[in-house]
């Protein structure tokens, strides 16, 4: 008797939670939709976000984040962190937390980041992680991805949760804009990043090979990744654009190991420059073989930053290439939010993860995340002993970024989440002992 | 007791070997009415063959004048190739290719005598090339590999062939000899088991990141007055060539390799006449475990880096190159890996250019598959394989 | 090498001589028990080589770095983690297995007793033993160029930061009490041991499966209870995990053998009867699976899609490899065409074509294509011999990533920029099904996941099935039994590349993009091992199989329930593989005609299968007869 009452208790107990999962549903559904038209309103205000700081930014339009007393603020870190590019997310993650811990509390209160997350550099494992962000609805913002390509099926996501997103190393003009005004295809509202725009990079190269160096066939070599391709494509059009000829543009495979082939390929050409922004090992190769190519034995070899790493400077066969890539000579940039330079990071860096990190993005990852606590803290109020940070007013800030002082120089916002200081420099690197010389050895800078 | 216990097992070796079964699915084939099937497949060979000669056709257009309107018409931005660039085209092909011989040839012998494909082969190579690349940072380290060049390299072989022999020896004790007699798909999925768990403990053990042999002394990188060819090449394709010869003695003219051949024949009737099967078995997998490490230390001279996945494409591709050779046939199995490294290092620029394919460097595994499959298409057995073997029976 | 050769290579268990025919054992049968062995008269070369390969493994999964990684999480807060956890299975098994005896006719079985402890503790302070010299190892060399995990992280992890003296002595310690538990699984009754197994599950399990659960009790409301389960940071409470096991300890207490009386009632029931109640349980796990999402929040309900999509690829794999028996290694390359197509006629900002479709209208085109594709792809395979085969279709499923991947083709397909901004799916104008919503997406597979059952299931019991199978068994004496094997195999290949391609028609519209590095090599062998793993052949295998590896450890770029095992995810599909092929072979949920299949060489008293399935199942039952009758 006693069983059946509890079944049937159980019973109803079971269909109101059912009748109120449903009604939630339709809630939330109406939520999403008006988000993004939400978000277009504000953007007058934006130019002196300084004298609102005392009260707070937002309207409220996206929703409030209540931190109750005791509980932390939450934010996370979206990275590529397992696989063949953690080299690029794990100095990424740890980069927000020194930065977390450097930044200190917002009005008393922790950042909290959790688990760092794994992007998986790819749009599924971006999609997956994602959603465990949105699960929980504490999350302020996500300082990732590490790719492009898990951003792409991220961004919409955290960004329709009303969260913002922060990517320290995404550079596909797919999520923000051509730099001509046109957003990309996969911008969303209230997606941010401090790293450059591919665009920028191809042109700095396109400009140094033509005008500095005063070459006019070049030929590009991908290896079939997203970004790879995408960069070597803003380039071979800047050159273009320029007037250069661009003799081959081709692909290899990342497992590639028999460059001879390819080189072959873009040799029928004859070339006076190549260059294959890739990653190693594939690099490795082709910076090995192309002298013993016939038709290449003087061709000028170009690299972006994701070859720009101790590893592959080391390879004897390196000595003479150029590099572009973000510049990276910090000196005394310092963080205006934590008073920290970038050899005050290393060489915590170095204590406390045993080695140097391996590529060039950590003081973007840094900077990134001293934004989004800066926004977090301008848009938050306390409310008796909570904490309240509104959505709105965080995208607010960020959209009203100018002239802040990172470690990677000068940031500022424009309408399309590009906030990365845009300055790409490269360097010649004349010898595979001395790499640190190298690495300072500027001799071109754009814009 | 030796005879008592290897004659079941004889048998069951015997199962997989082509007998009975081919000589009664060969003439069931004949008589078959030709099918839709046939007809598409003959249209496909028909096809694969003409665009095939079209592409050859126009690149050799091409190369007489590139302004051509047979060689522009499909691709008019067509450049032809150099003489120089041609060679250094068919010497990569050949270095890349005897590489894969060597790894085949495992593959290969595996097949004579178990008669199953063991997939984890590329692995044992990916091992070797690793093992050569910590013994010869450890020498460049304590300054012997520059010092003693030619002393270090031989001594990093001799470490590699004992580790990866060491590798295929354990692998086929652990995961293959519980299965003989197993369905012949079961060993194969273990195998891709193997394979993957050898990829991904390299993995965890020394780091995902691609790992750099010491640098060489200029003369194996300089190009030689001989056929302007890099030394390393040269030291690969001869060093290849020498192992070769080494293993067709040892399997043609030693007793060990005659066991082995009888293994292959027939294991029940091997027992009977007193061979030790499962030590030939092991035997078989120790010298293809060698002739893979070989291979590896080949391998991290030419290109002087590895990594984790260094194994498993071109395993994939020797494995291809044993089939098209005709597998259980060593001669087969080099001249697969050869005509596999040619094509995919040629065919590319030789037939996908002329025919206006863009980016033709990143088909080129795609182009080392289709010479797989259109060998298969045109002739079943492979190159060199005399009969067909038995159906599948799995 | 020759006096080894004798040794039964399927049974490195087999019994040392020593402890050959004693008096009374040669004619009394397997039921007899011979009395227990002395403590100290071990088998020690056993031990010791048992020990040595443990260590061995102890070493290796130190060194992979398991242990640090896995130790953020927690199975029971402040007690243990998993990183400790990875670090004592080893001995234990070892211990527990050091004490098995073969079952065999004319040996005698000697009652487990002290002999069986002493030498599981022996056993597993050998095995634990292997951490002690690791620990003195690292302390005194440095080997941290290849080994990238030889660290003093790792040292301090080993030492309980304690120093290596203390890891020297804990390790052994450890190793011999946690032996001589393995040994004592061996000595305990039956039941005894079912409800210590049950406990150790739960526990198991539930920390595991915490996120799942917290999410589905937070949609329930009753957080409070899960609060007081589970640790803030992760694990189970102490008094949570007490609870627990008491729990279930008396579950299984109570509940011995009623489940398999209920099998065993159901599987007695004839005809009409049985299919109702074989309805009823698919209509209760329908339903079960139909309510479940609405309390689960997003986090469970992208799990969920996850395995489910893997659900339809392992399906659709299942008819070509489970029924068929053509190994397919390039099963990939329809899922890859079927998302491929999908974007293309659905997205209106793929390149050339884009004809912006509907969903629903564009699944016609999906289906029409991955079908072509699949006649086009198995027409020159399909006579193929399995091997050769196998790498023809690996090498087919390359070639199609390629194209997709290829310059040559970006203009159509997206090439390495992919598609992107893919509309998510239209039912009919009633919803949207997008990866925003994964609950939706949730359905939409669950909807497909139910034809593709309701298809297997119908096939297989059809005469198409049956051809397949006959097939499978023997081809020629198939086609000498007049089935045209052609056309069948081809028919496998296009049913499974049918399958394929609807999830890859979802995957497409829950993504929003597709980039060719979805659908490497990687993804075709982890389908393989879902099917081998869950039962080739078997529907509820198959589900099961993807739900346990899909759900827990993850897919090719899926995260699992258990995320720190990310690193290790391969490496743990791999040696599944290879442990399942040798222990078995039929899967976790067999299909019965396969196991017959599997197992008919064993009946004619083949040594391959035998010992090691004694050992899992017939082993243990026939121990609890024994047990039960001494």
């Amino acid at each position: 008797m006693k069983r059946k009452l509890l079944t049937l208790l159980a019973a109803l107990f079971a269909l109101t939670l059912f009748a109120a999962a449903c009604g939630d549903d339709g809630d939330d559904a109406t939520d999403t939709a008006t988000a993004p038209a939400a978000t277009e309103a504000p953007e007058e205000e934006m130019d002196e976000p300084e004298e609102e700081m005392m009260d707070h930014l937002g309207d409220g339009s996206l929703g409030v984040v209540e931190v109750d007393e005791g509980e932390e603020i939450q934010i996370r870190s979206l990275n590529a962190i397992t696989g063949d590019v953690a080299f690029l997310g794990l100095p990424n993650q740890r980069g927000v937390e020194l930065a977390i811990e450097h930044f200190g509390p917002i009005h008393g209160f922790g950042v909290d980041i959790g688990t760092g997350l794994d992007d998986l550099c790819s749009a599924d494992g971006g999609q997956a992680a994602a959603q465990a962000i949105v699960a929980d609805d504490s999350v302020v913002g996500v300082i990732g991805t590490s790719c492009s390509g898990a951003a792409v099926a991220a961004a919409p996501l955290i960004t329709n949760a009303g969260m913002v997103m922060i990517s320290p190393s995404n550079t596909s003009p797919a999520l923000t804009s051509d730099l001509a005004g046109t957003a990309g295809e996969n911008y969303s509202v209230g997606y941010y990043r401090t790293a450059h725009n591919d665009l920028y990079q191809g042109a700095a190269m396109a400009e140094f090979v033509y005008e500095d160096l005063g070459l006019t066939n070049a030929a590009a070599i991908h290896d079939g990744d997203p970004y790879t391709q995408g960069l070597a494509q803003a380039f071979a059009d800047a050159y273009e654009e320029l007037g250069g000829t661009v003799i081959g543009f081709t692909g290899v495979n990342k497992e590639d190991t028999d460059m001879v082939p390819v080189l072959t390929e873009i040799a029928a050409g004859g070339p006076d420059a190549l260059f294959f922004p890739i990653f190693q090992p594939a690099g490795d190769h082709i910076a090995a073989q192309a002298s013993g190519v016939a038709g290449l034995e003087n061709v000028v070899l170009l690299a972006a930053d994701g070859l720009l790493t101790d590893g592959f400077l080391e390879l004897s066969q390196t000595a003479g290439m150029y590099f572009s890539g973000p510049d990276v000579r910090f000196g005394d940039n310092t963080n205006e939010s934590t008073g920290r330079t970038a050899d005050d990071f290393l060489s915590e860096y170095e204590t406390l993860y045993g080695g140097a990190p391996e590529a060039a993005f950590w003081a973007h990852s840094y900077d990134a995340t001293t934004l989004l606590l800066e926004a977090v803290e301008a848009a938050s109020y306390a409310d008796g002993d909570t904490l309240v940070i509104d959505r709105q007013g965080v995208r607010d800030y960020l959209n009203g970024v100018s002239d802040y002082s990172g470690l990677i120089g000068s940031i500022s916002c424009d309408e399309f989440g590009d906030c990365g200081a845009q300055r790409i420099t490269v360097i010649h690197h004349e010898d595979p002992n001395d790499i640190a010389t190298s690495k300072a050895n500027v001799v071109f800078e754009y814009p | 007791m030796r005879c008592a216990n290897a004659g079941p097992r004889g048998a069951r070796v015997r199962m997989n070997r082509p007998g009975v079964g081919a000589s009664r699915a060969a003439p069931t084939g004949r008589r078959r009415r030709r099918t839709r099937v046939d007809w598409f497949l003959t249209a496909l060979r028909v096809a694969v063959i003409a665009l095939v000669a079209v592409g050859l056709l126009a690149f050799i257009a091409q190369e007489i004048n590139p302004d051509n309107p047979f060689a522009r018409w499909a691709n008019p931005d067509a450049t032809g190739l150099t003489g120089a660039q041609f060679r250094g085209l068919v010497v990569s092909g050949i270095a890349q290719g005897s590489m894969y011989g060597l790894i085949a040839l495992g593959y290969s012998m595996v097949y004579g005598v178990l008669g199953f494909i063991n997939f984890a082969h590329g692995e044992v190579f990916m091992v070797g090339a690793m093992t050569g690349m910590i013994t010869s940072n450890k020498l460049a380290d304590a300054g012997l590999w520059e010092s003693n060049f030619i002393g270090s390299l031989v001594f990093i072989v001799v470490v590699s062939i004992i580790v990866s022999s060491l590798t295929a020896v354990v692998m086929e004790r652990v995961a293959y000899r519980p299965l003989r007699g197993a369905p012949r798909l079961i060993p194969l999925i273990t195998s891709i088991g193997v394979s993957f768990f050898l990829q991904n403990a390299s993995v965890v053990l020394l780091g995902p990141a691609s790992k750099s042999y010491p640098d060489v002394p200029d003369w194996v990188k300089a190009k030689h007055t001989f056929l302007q060819i890099e030394g390393a090449r040269i030291l690969v394709i001869v060093v290849a060539a020498l192992s070769m010869a080494a293993l067709w003695y040892y399997v043609d003219r030693t007793k060990t390799g005659k066991a082995m051949r009888a293994v292959a024949e027939d294991a029940e009737i091997a027992a009977l006449m007193g061979i030790d099967v499962n030590r030939t078995i092991v035997k078989v997998f120790a010298v293809g475990g060698a002739m893979a490490g070989m291979a590896g230390i080949l391998w991290g001279i030419l290109f002087r880096s590895v990594i984790h996945t260094t194994g498993f494409l071109p395993g994939i591709k020797a494995f291809s190159a044993a089939v098209v050779g005709g597998i259980g046939h060593l001669g087969g199995a080099m001249a697969g890996g050869l005509s596999i490294g040619v094509a995919e290092s040629v065919g590319p620029l030789l037939i996908l250019e002329p025919l206006g394919v863009s980016g033709v460097s990143q088909l080129r595994d795609a182009v080392a598959f289709s010479m797989l499959i259109i060998v298969l298409l045109v002739k079943p057995a492979g190159l060199f394989g005399e009969r067909l073997p038995a159906e599948d029976r799995a | 090498m020759s006096l080894t050769a004798p040794s039964d290579p399927g049974s490195p268990a087999a019994p040392a001589p020593e402890t050959g025919p004693s008096a009374d054992g040669a004619a009394d049968g397997p039921n007899a028990a011979a009395p227990p062995r002395q403590p100290l008269a071990q088998d020690w070369r056993r031990i010791a080589r048992m020990g040595a390969i443990g260590a061995l493994g102890q070493i290796f999964i130190s060194l992979s770095n398991m242990p640090v990684k896995l130790d953020g999480r927690a199975i029971i807060e402040g007690v243990l983690s998993l990183g400790y956890l990875s670090l004592v299975v080893l001995p234990l098994a070892a211990g527990s297995r050091v004490g098995y005896q073969l079952r065999r006719e004319g040996v005698p079985f000697h009652r487990p007793g002290a002999h069986e402890v002493v030498g599981g503790a022996a056993c597993g302070a050998l095995v634990g033993g292997g951490l002690s010299l690791l620990a003195v190892l690292i302390a005194n060399f440095d080997l941290r160029e290849p080994l990238v995990n030889w660290s003093p992280i790792l040292a301090d992890l080993l030492a309980f930061n304690r120093g290596t003296a203390f890891a020297v002595v804990i390790w052994l310690a450890i190793g011999a009490a946690v032996g001589a538990a393995g040994g004592l699984l061996r000595v305990v009754p039956p039941l005894a041991r079912r409800v210590l197994w049950t406990m150790v599950l739960t526990l198991f399990g539930s920390a595991v499966l915490e996120s799942l659960t917290t999410d589905l009790a937070e949609g329930m409301g009753i957080e409070g209870l899960i609060d007081w389960f589970y640790a803030p940071r992760g694990g189970l409470t102490i008094t949570g995990a007490i609870a627990l096991a008491a729990g279930s300890g008396a579950l299984a207490f109570v509940g011995r053998g009623r489940i398999k009386g209920a099998k065993s009632r159901i599987d007695a029931l004839e005809g009409p009867a049985r299919n109702r109640a074989h309805l009823g349980l698919i209509l209760a796990t329908a339903a079960v699976l139909v309510i479940l999402p609405m309390f689960a929040g997003k986090l469970t309900n992208e799990l969920l899609a996850n395995v489910g999509l893997f659900v339809l690829l392992a399906l659709g794999l299942n008819i070509v490899v489970g029924l068929a028996g053509i190994l397919d290694l390039g099963y990939v390359a329809f899922f890859a065409v079927g998302s491929y197509s999908a974007a293309v006629l659905t997205a209106a900002a793929s390149p050339r074509i884009n004809p912006e479709l509907p969903w629903f209208v564009a699944l016609i085109g999906v289906v029409i294509l991955t079908g072509l594709v699949g006649l086009f792809i198995g027409a020159p395979v399909i006579r193929m011999r399995g091997d050769y085969l196998a790498i023809v279709t690996l090498g087919f499923g390359e070639i199609i990533r390629l194209l997709f991947l290829s310059d040559w083709l970006s203009g159509w397909l997206g090439g390495s920029q992919g598609i992107t901004n893919i509309p998510g799916a239209d039912i009919f104008g009633l919803a949207e099904v997008a990866g925003t919503d994964p609950r939706s997406v949730f359905y939409l597979v669950l909807a497909f996941c139910a034809i593709a059952i309701y298809v297997s299931w119908r096939l297989e019991r059809s005469r198409i099935g049956r051809a397949w199978m006959a097939v499978r068994e023997d081809e020629t004496v198939a086609e000498a039994m007049g089935i045209n094997t052609v056309n069948v195999k081809l028919l496998a290949f296009v049913v499974g590349a049918v399958l394929g391609s609807f999830s890859g028609a979802i995957f497409s519209a829950k993504v929003g993009s597709v980039f060719p590095a979805s659908f490497l090599i990687l993804v075709s062998i982890v389908i393989l091992v879902v099917v081998i793993f869950g039962g080739m052949g078997n529907i509820v295998g198959v589900i099961a199989g993807s739900a346990v590896l899909i759900g827990v450890l993850g897919g090719p770029k899926q995260p699992g329930l258990l995320a720190e095992f990310s690193e290790f995810k391969l490496l743990i599909y791999g040696a599944l593989l290879v442990w399942m092929m040798l222990a078995r072979p039929e899967g976790l949920i067999p299909s019965v005609r396969r196991t017959r299949e599997l197992h008919q060489e064993e009946l004619a008293q083949d040594a391959w299968l035998r010992g090691q399935t004694e050992d899992d199942n017939g082993g243990d039952d026939v121990r609890q007869q024994s047990g039960e009758s001494s």
